[in-house]
């Protein structure tokens, strides 16, 4: 086998285009489907059967088709219409860049929306009943209490939630866009090394994900600060493990 | 205020959970500084009934006036009643404090946020004037420098001293009190009792939800004793301590007082 350290070197401006591309769709996507998620999972948790159902089937629907078809299904389904190609969507619907990026925050806001109301119903029902008992109107407890309590919670699982779609965002190759994949896949067509360079494009991946698990540490310990008091650990069982001084 | 209007009135509440009727038909007067203890084993409807004043808990039938303001009720799912108008219930809770067995403080906000959030949320006062305020009610509660600690950073009695804060916060007309002391070490019970002590002795109306006999001796006025959802007895802790006219009252005592 012929290793090949220069063809990394010699396409990496490339590759690194292509890595942008994919922290775009990922940035855009996470928050469109952030904005979304947020609405679902409250009418999630709603009382009203009708209200409640909706998210359900919105997210029974995203969760349980792959996301290659979903990305197909705009990208391709939305061309078959003639209504659409003559309407003012048209010039969004025919951009695969568009198409990749309604396709991944609809289906991470399905995905969101199911660990925001995780995290609410995880809240203590008396942190609400407080909020209730001091004349606090529904919508003010949302915003108050309910929301960044929730988010507190959510915080681990989000993280991990971001970074499966830093790696579904590789699926936007298969609609033409020179995404960190799409790129790799490109140059490799030209030079025939796709052990260099998919193992390039690997480290990327590993390196981005490492940052964002860095980014949420911080503003884990930010946001639930709270948590982070002094365990009172009796002086006995630290004889016993030194690890439970810390 | 005329002694015509009391501070709280409940007329024959109702509840019950599917066939389990838990209280059933409970009347009950406050004046203007009574304190009324509200006595029974567990089970007899106690928290129920407390809970049933600011709808935490829905009654089946009966009245809620809070000084002289009807609560407007109207038929929910169930059988239940539930508020006419959330704005009426939301400002009626405004005004009547409730302090709850497991503190319930909220562990995302600082000691000093969660005494201020309903006063600058809910009533819109101006923060510099909630913060005074606060920091009067934590001085008074002995936590004055505890305002920027977090609830987890507290022991428990600390956090029910803060948690009666938070409810003074308000100027409520009514206090109630749903067992403010079973959820703590025996050696906190009485810091959490002698800030109650002291409010009784300003002449606030109280209603309080307690095991703590002797506690309820030294600051009622008026004692309760509920068993299976209805007044056993009712009257001056004199005479519910001891002179009970009940058997079931004078069992009671006789095990909880000895």
């Amino acid at each position: 086998m012929n290793w090949d350290w220069s063809v990394i070197l010699k396409y990496l401006p490339r590759l690194l285009e292509g890595t942008w591309l994919t922290l775009e769709l990922v940035a855009i996507s996470g928050l469109i489907g952030i904005a979304l998620a947020v609405p679902l999972a409250l009418m999630r948790v709603s009382t009203s059967p009708w209200v409640r159902a909706f998210p359900f089937a919105y997210i029974f629907f995203f969760r349980g088709t792959p996301l290659l078809v979903q990305i197909f299904l705009i990208y391709y389904g939305a061309s078959q219409f003639e209504a659409v190609k003559q309407s003012v969507f048209w010039e969004i619907l025919r951009q695969p860049y568009w198409c990749a990026i309604i396709a991944f925050s609809m289906n991470t806001a399905a995905y969101s929306a199911e660990l925001i109301r995780g995290a609410i119903q995880a809240i203590p029902r008396g942190e609400i009943e407080a909020a209730e008992a001091l004349g606090m109107s529904r919508p003010l407890q949302v915003r108050r209490i309910v929301l960044p309590r929730a988010f507190g919670i959510v915080l681990p699982a989000y993280g991990n939630e971001l970074i499966l779609m830093l790696k579904g965002s590789s699926l936007a190759s298969t609609i033409t866009l020179l995404d960190l994949t799409g790129m790799a896949r490109t140059i490799i067509a030209r030079t025939y090394t796709p052990l260099e360079i998919f193992l390039a494009a690997g480290v990327i991946y590993l390196l981005i994900s490492g940052v964002f698990i860095g980014c949420f540490r911080l503003l884990e310990k930010r946001l639930n600060r709270y948590q982070h008091y002094r365990h009172q650990v009796p002086t006995e069982l630290t004889k016993i493990d030194p690890r439970l001084q810390d | 205020m005329s002694q015509a209007q009391p501070a709280l009135e409940l007329v024959d509440i109702y509840k019950s959970y599917g066939n389990l009727e838990v209280l059933k038909g409970i009347s009950l007067k406050a004046n203007d500084g009574d304190v009324i203890s509200i006595l029974g084993s567990s089970g007899s409807g106690k928290s129920t009934l407390l809970r049933c004043i600011n709808l935490l808990e829905h009654p089946n039938a009966g009245r809620i006036i809070v000084a002289g303001e009807e609560l407007e009720l109207k038929p929910a799912k169930d059988g239940y009643l539930d508020a006419a108008s959330r704005p009426q219930l939301e400002s009626m809770r405004s005004r009547i404090g409730f302090v709850f067995q497991s503190f319930n403080l909220w562990p995302h906000k600082t000691i000093l946020d969660n005494i201020i959030e309903a006063p600058m949320r809910v009533l819109k006062q101006p923060r510099a004037q909630a913060v005074a305020r606060a920091e009067e009610l934590l001085a008074r509660v002995g936590l004055a420098d505890k305002r920027n600690a977090y609830p987890g950073n507290l022991s428990g009695g600390q956090q029910q001293r803060i948690a009666i804060a938070r409810a003074l916060a308000m100027d409520p007309q009514v206090l109630l009190f749903d067992e403010p002391t079973s959820a703590l070490d025996p050696e906190l019970v009485n810091e959490v009792l002698s800030v109650m002590h002291s409010l009784a002795d300003e002449g606030r109306t109280m209603l309080i939800v307690t095991h703590e006999m002797r506690f309820a001796r030294e600051v009622s006025s008026q004692v309760v004793f509920l068993h299976q959802g209805q007044i056993e007895e009712i009257g001056s802790p004199e005479q519910v301590f001891d002179n009970p006219k009940s058997a079931r009252v004078r069992d009671f005592m006789s095990s909880h007082l000895s």
